[in-house]
């Protein structure tokens, strides 16, 4: 298997953890500062943290549009908990959404406080039967479109989907071990990379 | 089966918490303020720790309407501090749904012997630490994240840079140390040889490390972070400043492009006066909150 290049936005959160997965799946990892740097990456990554800060800085750093085009081109990318939240077209109780590439509804901090915050064995179709999934102040998927495919809920809400390129989940894969569903997305990026090549 | 209040999920908290600006507020405005400047999480006090430090007299848990009238104003997490040892203020934090619990020598300790155990609680603890001993000792209690302790509400760096360094140094010797020679480190540390070892395979702390106490101008936090700080809190130096909402906004931005000394240079412009500092040497040592527990 040829070698990918695959970017995590690096303005907050949880970046470090991402790339030490991706890393362990054998491929090269990028941490994006800059978004100059998104021509030399195959996939991206949106990690945990908080959205709104992230948002912040994805504008102070105008990233906005350049992000937009990144995913508009066919390039894949995968938000995690906040990076759901940044990638979803419409954000409930918020007139405005952030990036807008994937179609489907969101509930912010949707499962309480810190406080009730969970860890959980979760099926995600397609990846694993028993993956550990940890939730925190985690967002759902409130509605999707007849074209999104739901990966996986937790007590009949949807924590995990998949739109094209666009992959989405409310947990964090990067604070376990459990490299599966970042092997899922680099599969993804691979076959986008040779459908992007073959047009 | 779902399981709430795990390590991973204490832990993890703190982990999304990485590369952002933690700010001290006192109202809904200020936490406002702080929460469209980029902060990552606030801190809800009655008063900040140059007001503590001024007011004197014995400084408790903030009331908690000032707690409850932040927590409906802002999305972002938010933190309270209670005294150390004072279970009972930290049930209470714990009950009104507060994101994380910063058990601080910022305020009086009700306690001079024990620190809480933090294993028992669901919501997650943050503490102070000068050196690997009190980092060690207090992730034995449970604690999911640390913090410098810094000499708060000074405005001087120099204790924090202090504390960064002392506990930098320390995981090193531990990753070099043999594994036999570590039981006697644990002992002369007071540290508990299970996290040590833990500390040594990794060449890092099981939690994060963010920088605390004297933070005052955005190079202050960008210097934090290159000593290996893994975010930042700012308690007096914002809403002490001339003008809090650009003084909030350039410290985000120097912790994110912590090696970027143009941007810092620009950032640093026209910010007015900061807080006026205190030079270490003339606090008396009934007032260095640092030594306030071990």
């Amino acid at each position: 298997m040829s070698m990918l290049t695959i970017g995590v936005l690096g303005l907050q959160g949880a970046f470090r953890e991402h790339k030490q997965s991706i890393e362990a799946c054998g491929h090269e990892a990028k941490i994006i500062k800059r978004k100059e740097e998104l021509e030399e990456i195959d996939g991206l990554i949106l990690p945990g943290g908080e959205s709104t800060t992230m948002r912040r800085l994805i504008d102070r750093y105008d990233f906005f549009d350049a992000l937009r085009t990144f995913g508009q081109s066919g390039k894949p990318i995968f938000g995690t908990c906040a990076g759901l939240i940044l990638l979803a077209t419409e954000i409930e109780g918020n007139s405005s959404a952030h990036l807008q590439l994937m179609d489907m509804k969101v509930e912010r901090n949707a499962f309480g406080r810190q406080k009730e915050s969970f860890e959980s064995k979760l099926k995600v179709q397609g990846v694993a039967n028993d993956f550990e999934a940890v939730f925190i102040r985690a967002p759902y998927i409130a509605e999707v479109n007849e074209d999104t495919e739901v990966l996986a809920t937790y007590d009949g809400k949807i924590v995990a989907a998949q739109q094209g390129q666009f992959l989405a989940a409310a947990f964090h894969p990067e604070l376990t071990d459990d490299n599966r569903l970042v092997e899922y997305f680099i599969e993804l990026v691979k076959q986008y990379k040779l459908k992007l090549a073959v047009n | 089966m779902s399981h709430v209040g795990t390590d991973r999920v204490k832990r993890g908290m703190a982990e999304m918490q990485k590369g952002g600006v933690i700010m001290d507020v006192v109202n809904a405005e200020q936490a406002k303020i702080a929460e469209e400047a980029g902060a990552v999480a606030v801190m809800a006090l009655e008063r900040v720790p140059a007001d503590i430090r001024a007011a004197g007299g014995v400084a408790r848990m903030a009331d908690p309407t000032i707690v409850e009238e932040v927590m409906n104003a802002v999305s972002i997490p938010v933190m309270a501090k209670a005294r150390i040892g004072h279970i009972v203020e930290a049930r209470v934090l714990e009950s009104m749904g507060v994101d994380y619990i910063d058990e601080s020598e910022v305020l009086t300790p009700a306690d001079e012997v024990f620190h809480i155990n933090k294993r028992e609680y669901t919501v997650p603890f943050v503490c102070g630490c000068r050196n690997l001993g009190e980092a060690v000792r207090r992730i034995g209690e449970g604690s999911s994240m640390l913090r410098t302790k810094g000499e708060p509400g000074t405005g001087n760096i120099v204790e924090a840079v202090r504390h960064m360094r002392e506990v930098q140094k320390q995981i090193k010797e531990v990753t070099n140390m043999a594994e036999d020679e570590l039981m006697v480190y644990a002992k002369e540390n007071g540290a508990s040889y299970e996290v040590l070892l833990d500390i040594r395979e990794n060449g890092r702390l099981p939690v994060v490390n963010f920088a605390a106490g004297g933070i005052a101008t955005p190079a202050d936090a960008a210097l934090m972070m290159q000593l290996g700080a893994d975010g930042v809190f700012v308690g007096s130096g914002i809403f002490k400043s001339d003008q809090p909402e650009k003084f909030a906004r350039s410290i985000v931005e120097a912790t994110t492009h912590y090696d970027d000394y143009e941007l810092i240079a620009k950032l640093s412009k026209g910010l007015g006066t900061a807080m006026p500092g205190i030079e270490m040497t003339t606090l008396e040592e009934h007032d260095r909150m640092q030594d306030r527990s071990e």
